[in-house]
Formats: C-alpha cells, structure tokens, sequence
C-alpha cells in the first residue's frame, strides 16, 4: 500500500514537472485569438503573423462555436467574468455595441485606428463603430447581393443590367412558377431580411439606435415598416419559397436554388464556391454555374438604392488581456489589406479594405467581386444596440412563420413586443 | 435526492431504534464516514448551485450591465405568472410529460415482458438490441429524427407519401402538433428502453411461486397478470414512472435541436436557456429555472407521498413491507 502511495506521489511530481517544462519551453507572450469556425483561413494568418513577429508573441487559436448567437454567448459570458485569455476575438458586428457598452473591450489605440481604416469600406467601418468611436477592427465583411438563374430572368424577361426590385422578383416567380430563394427560418438571417428591407426604404429599425432601453423607440410603425412585412407577407402566403420556407436557411436556400425550380436568391457570396464545388463533384448539373448571374440587392423603391445586409467579422481585444499592445500589433498583421485578400481567395470570405479587392486573382475566382464590393459600400449594419439580441429575437418571433406576417399588423405588434421585451414587462 | 446518502439515513433511521448496541452505533459511524464525503461534493455541486439560483432570481440581473443590477424581490416571478409565454411553456411541458410517459410505461411494459419471457439463447442479443436506443446520446437521437423528418434531407415524406397526410410537401417542424408528436416520437423510442429496464427488474423481483399458486388456483393469464404480477411489481412500476416523469419534465436536447421552440413548441428548460444564456438575464433566467426545480420537486412530493413510491425498494426492509402489502391485496 504505502509503496503505491510513494509511486503515485512520484509519477504526479514527474508529470509536473513535465508541465512547467513544457510552460517554460519560451518566454514568448502567447495570445489566444478565439475564431470563428471557417476553411482553415485565421489559422493560416495566425501561423503567418507569429513567424512575422519573430519571437515578439505567439498566436494560438481557439474556436468559437458554429453560429454566431452562440459566438456572442460565449464572448459575452467569457468576458463579464473577467477572462484574461481574450486577448483578440473575431466578433460579429451586430454584437459590438453590447460588448463595448459595458467596457469588454479594450480601447483601440488612435495610431492603430488609423492605419487599419485608411480605405475601410463604408459599410464594413460602420459596423465598427459604438457611441462614434472605433471599438473593433474591421477585418472582413460580408454582404447579400442578388442572385439569378439567367434561364429564368430570360424567360421572366427580366432585365438585370438594371437595378430590379422584390416586386420584380414576386412577379416573375409566380409567373414562371419558381421558388424564390430568401431566408425563411426563424433564425438571425429574418432580422438580416427586415433589416434590409426597412434600410431600403431610408428607414431604420431603430429610432435612436444608442437609446436606454427604457427610451427605445422603433420605427416599425411606419409606411416603411408596413411595406417590409407586405414584401415578406407576400412570398410566405403565396408559398413562392417553397413548402419549406419555415427551414429554409442560407445553405438550404441555396440547394433550392440549385434545383429545378430555383430561380432568384438573396445570399451570401460562400454559395459560389459552394455551387462551383458542387458542380465539379456532380451533386449538381456540371454547367449549373454558368446558369448563375448576379447583380446588386433587389430595391424596395425603384428610386431608392437597396441597402444590402451587412455581415462579417471585427476583430476586437478583450479589457482583460495581459497583452494588448500586443494584441493590436497582431491584428495590424492580421488584417493588412494583402491578407485580406488571401483570406477572401483561400475561405471566400470578402475583404473589408478597398484595396484588397484589387488583386487581379479576386476577379478570377469571384468574377462578382466588383458586385460584392459596390454592395458593401451600400450595406447598412442592423441596429446598433446593446439590446441587439432581444430586438433581433423579437422580430424573428413576431416575422416567422413568413405565411403569418401580415403587412397591417405584424410591424405594430414587433414594436410593441420589443417594448415590452426591453422594459421587462414579458419573457422573450 | 442523494443516492449516496440514502445508505446513511436507512442506518440513521435503525439507529433511531430505542435500544442501541454497540455494534449499530459503530455501523451508523461507519456509514456516515462512508457516505459523508460523497453527501459533502452532492451539497457542494447541487446545493450551492441551487441556494445561488434562488438567491439571482431575486435581483434584474443582465451579464452586460452588472452595473445595473438591482433587488426586485418577486418581480421576476410575478413577470413569469403573468405571461402567457410561461404558461405556454409550461402546458407543452406537461403535455409532453404525461403523453410520453403513458406510451412509454405500456411500451416499456411489452419490451419488459418480451426480454422476461425470451428463450434463453436470445435473451442476451434481445436485452442488448433493446437497449441500443438508450445508450445513444439524445442530441444525437434528435438529430437523427430531425434529418429523418427534415423537409429538405427527409426520407420519411419520401418512403410513406401513400400515407394520407403525408405528402412532399409537408413540413413536419412547421406545425405545432406536428413537430410536437415529432419530437415526442424521438422521446420515446428513445428513453422506453429505460423503463423497460425498471420494468424487467420489477418483473424478476415476483416470486414465482406465487405465479404458480395463481395457476394451480385456476387463474386465467390475464387474472394471474393482474391479480399477482402487476401488484408484486407496483413498486418498481412507479419508480419508473416517478424517474422517467421528472427526467421528461426537464426534457431541452429534442426541443432545441429539432425546432428551437419554435411553432409553440417551447419547454420550460429552453425558456430558462433563452432567457439566462440567450438574454444573458441571469434574474429572469434563474427565475425560470427555479420554478422549474419546483415543479420537479413537486412531482416527486405528489409521487413519494400521495402513491407512496418507495425509492428503497429492493434493499431488505422494503422488500418486507412490498411483499406484505402485495399480499394485502
């Protein structure tokens, strides 16, 4: 007995000291950058920034969780309790504002702020800012542009060379008796609809978007409110998406485009390398893709230039971290406009510096690039509030199922759930 | 609820005893020192969780604005009362409670009987292929039914579109009741196999003389089923019950995983997650969950007092008291 006590004692001081070896291997600072998931490319830059830094810090990821909700819950609970190992974190924009209300973030330093923004586009920088300040990075942005079967717009007769409209699209489904691919799940791409639809229209969800939230007001009650939720109401009570319209998400909605009766889609540029990738496996028609066209978000207004969703990721540093002199130094590395662009060739995900579009090897992979960057310059960031999370829940409650939305009622009974919502006066 | 502590307070309940010899004071010692450190982890890790949850629901409490946190007494509960998005929550809960707990005790009680009554040779792979359903992680479960049923990657609207109802075009998580019988279907297959099992144990514990008695009496099968099986075995029926009842009341993984309470399907277990790790409202959030602890600890009050479920049984005293009141009846 007791010589198994000293030979258990002996094997924990061993691996012990193991340990502290293996601590002690350098005194290179590391700092932990919490990504998330994608094809391998911030793993990539990680590897790339550290052999830049030459022994200055060390960057080792960590993954966040697959959708962004979840992301925030995790940074959000990681960073109230006052973790220390968020020293840089990919962020979603429109979680921004509640992570720098209370001071999660560390301040980005002007010198920084400057050289990172030099040819920020406009769209991605907004997505950026909280209280008119630069609180995150930009590092990519992301954006919706329309997308067409160009066998169906000929036989619809739709001219794409010119800007179109939802009306446009509706008409031309129901005449051609194809499914319009739009996101009809109850899930954050129906605030990222709404959103559109009302910043289309030279409204916002919000009134004063940086309001208490005893003093939020929402604009939903307007005409624009009213013209959103025809648009939405119209597609789900027609069924012109499909049976499946209460699943359909950005991938689904995309294989629906893919098949026979697909004909128009609003989504993210991932879906061309997905289709192009799909083609050449054969799960799809192998000249599937060049069926496909694309133009810029469809217009609520023919007279008003659409303002297409706004996605992406900012880089932010956590007011906890040991090292954020350092951490900035790293995500100057990380988002320099040349790796931008490899990240948009290597994972597909769109720079958010002007200057990185001009690669001749963007145009080749993605020939809708110039599309890609003109929408991006037009997106309009959803509300920029701490109470972000409750309005978009309130909307993807009040908006889904899509056959349900009614244009009189539906935008008056969403503002009056927010309401109620952020003044505590019911459960979300 | 202790397990572990439920050795110590059996020995603490003999020990009561007026005459107390040596000999019980040392065995009463012996397992407080043998159960003591487990009672002292249960207290650390259910305890203090709980104790912490009562005293949260108590404030407006949000993660990004711990400046802000505020006493409010009640006000959460009384917030919770008055929303109909709480009672919803709790009816879906209470209707899935007792829906899948009824199918499961008749299901469970064939699979039971089928396992008890198997030739030798095959009770082995039977038992085993019985129970593959239970060994599979529920999140994995409904990720099977929810592809199965999935409008877009479904096989079932494909294979049984000669069912009336049943089309192409049905979306299965897009209606209330549909996407409730769903997810109640994978509730089931999945964790019968468990009462099954309580139930297999119960069946082994009748004696079989009695059986045999019944016979030699003249009782019919189904006179001998009701009459002296079902009674011996009533206590290891409502621990199944009572277990399978309070683990179905706090069913998220099915819920979350195939509809995310959407189309009404919301329980109570996912309103706490929605408001404690969605809203990051720890107050309202704590709230919800405390009610539901209640709810759980009334169950088990209306189970162990009013049906008077014995959760010692098969140790010697209440096989004593099982076999006496079996024979009452």
């Amino acid at each position: 007995m007791k010589r198994n006590w000293s030979r258990a004692a002996a094997a924990a001081a061993a691996a012990t000291m193991v340990l502290t070896a293996c601590g002690g291997e350098d005194d290179v600072p590391v700092l932990t950058w919490y990504i998330n998931p994608d094809d391998g490319g911030q793993q990539a830059l990680a590897q790339q920034c550290t052999d830049e830094a030459e022994g200055a810090y060390r960057i080792q990821t960590s993954l966040l969780p697959n959708d962004a909700p979840a992301q925030r819950e995790q940074l959000a609970r990681r960073l109230a309790a006052g973790d220390s190992s968020l020293d840089i974190m990919s962020i979603d924009p429109p979680f921004i504002p509640e992570l720098a209300e209370p001071g999660f973030l560390a301040p980005v330093p002007e010198d920084v702020a400057e050289r990172t923004t030099e040819d920020t586009l406009e769209g991605a920088l907004a997505g950026a800012m909280w209280n008119d300040e630069l609180v995150t990075v930009p590092f990519w942005a992301n954006t919706q542009i329309l997308w067409y079967r160009e066998s169906v717009a000929e036989a619809a007769g739709l001219d794409f060379s010119e800007p179109v409209t939802w009306d446009d699209l509706i008409e031309a489904a129901r005449d051609q008796g194809k499914y319009l691919s739009i996101q009809g799940i109850r899930a954050e791409s129906m605030t990222v609809w709404v959103n559109s639809l009302m910043e289309s229209q030279g409204e916002s969800i919000l009134v004063d978007p940086s309001a208490g939230a005893e003093e939020l007001e929402t604009n939903l009650e307007s005409e624009a409110g009213q013209r959103t939720a025809e648009i939405i109401s119209t597609i789900g009570s027609e069924q012109l998406a499909g049976p499946g319209v209460a699943s359909l998400d950005e991938n689904q909605s995309m294989l629906m485009f893919q098949r026979d009766n697909g004909s128009f889609m609003v989504n993210w540029p991932f879906v061309w390398p997905a289709t192009n990738a799909a083609a050449e496996e054969g799960s799809v028609d192998a000249d599937l893709p060049d069926d496909i066209g694309w133009a810029e978000y469809p217009r609520v207004d023919p007279d008003i230039p659409a303002a297409p969703p706004l996605g992406g990721i900012n880089l932010g540093v956590g007011a906890e971290s040991e090292h954020p002199e350092l951490a900035f130094e790293a995500i100057e590395c990380i988002v320099r406009p040349e790796n931008q662009t490899e990240y948009f060739l290597t994972n597909g995900n769109p720079p958010s510096s002007a200057s990185a579009f001009d690669d001749p090897a963007i145009e080749e992979d993605f020939p809708m690039a110039e599309t890609i960057r003109d929408a991006l310059d037009h997106a309009a960031p959803r509300p920029q509030t701490p109470y972000y999370n409750e309005i978009s829940e309130s909307i993807q409650l009040n908006f889904t199922p899509v056959s349900g939305v009614d244009a009189e009622r539906t935008p008056a009974n969403t503002a009056q759930y927010i309401l109620d919502v952020l003044r505590g006066e019911r459960l979300l | 609820m202790s397990t572990a502590a439920v050795p110590a307070t059996k020995r603490g309940v003999k020990a009561g005893k007026p005459v107390k010899s040596q000999r019980t004071k040392a065995e009463a010692r012996l397992g407080w020192m043998l159960a003591g450190p487990a009672f002292v982890v249960m207290l650390a890790v259910t305890a203090y969780p709980i104790a912490q949850a009562t005293f949260d629901s108590l404030f407006s409490y949000r993660l990004t604005t711990p400046d802000e946190r505020e006493f409010i007494f009640l006000d959460n509960y009384l917030l919770l009362f008055s929303d109909w998005t709480f009672w919803r929550a709790f009816l879906v809960t209470l209707l899935i409670t007792l829906v899948t707990v009824a199918i499961e005790l008749v299901l469970g009680f064939a699979l039971a009987l089928v396992m008890h009554r198997a030739l030798k040779a095959l009770r082995g792979a039977l038992r085993t292929a019985i129970l593959v359903p239970y060994a599979i992680i529920t999140v994995v479960s409904a990720f099977a039914w929810y592809f199965m049923f999935d409008i877009n990657s479904g096989f079932v609207n494909n294979w049984f579109s000669w069912v009336p109802g049943i089309s192409a075009d049905l979306d299965w998580f897009g209606n209330t009741w549909t996407a409730l019988s769903i997810i109640m279907a994978a509730e089931i297959w999945k964790t019968t196999p468990f009462i099954a099992l309580l139930l297999l144990a119960g069946l082994a514990q009748v004696p079989g003389e009695l059986v045999e008695a019944a016979k030699v009496d003249g009782a019919t099968r189904s006179q001998q089923f009701t009459r002296v099986i079902i009674p011996n075995m009533k206590a290891a029926i409502m621990v199944a019950v009572l277990f399978r009842a309070l683990d179905a009341f706090r069913i998220f993984d099915s819920v979350f995983v195939m509809t995310g309470g959407d189309q009404n399907t919301e329980v109570l277990a996912l309103l706490a997650y929605r408001q404690s790790i969605s809203r990051l409202e720890i107050g309202l959030g704590s709230a919800v969950s405390v009610v539901l602890f209640a709810c759980v600890l009334l169950m088990c009050f209306i189970a162990v007092k009013l049906f008077k479920v014995d959760l010692a049984s098969g140790t010697d005293q209440s096989q004593a008291k099982a076999k006496k009141g079996g024979a009452e009846q």
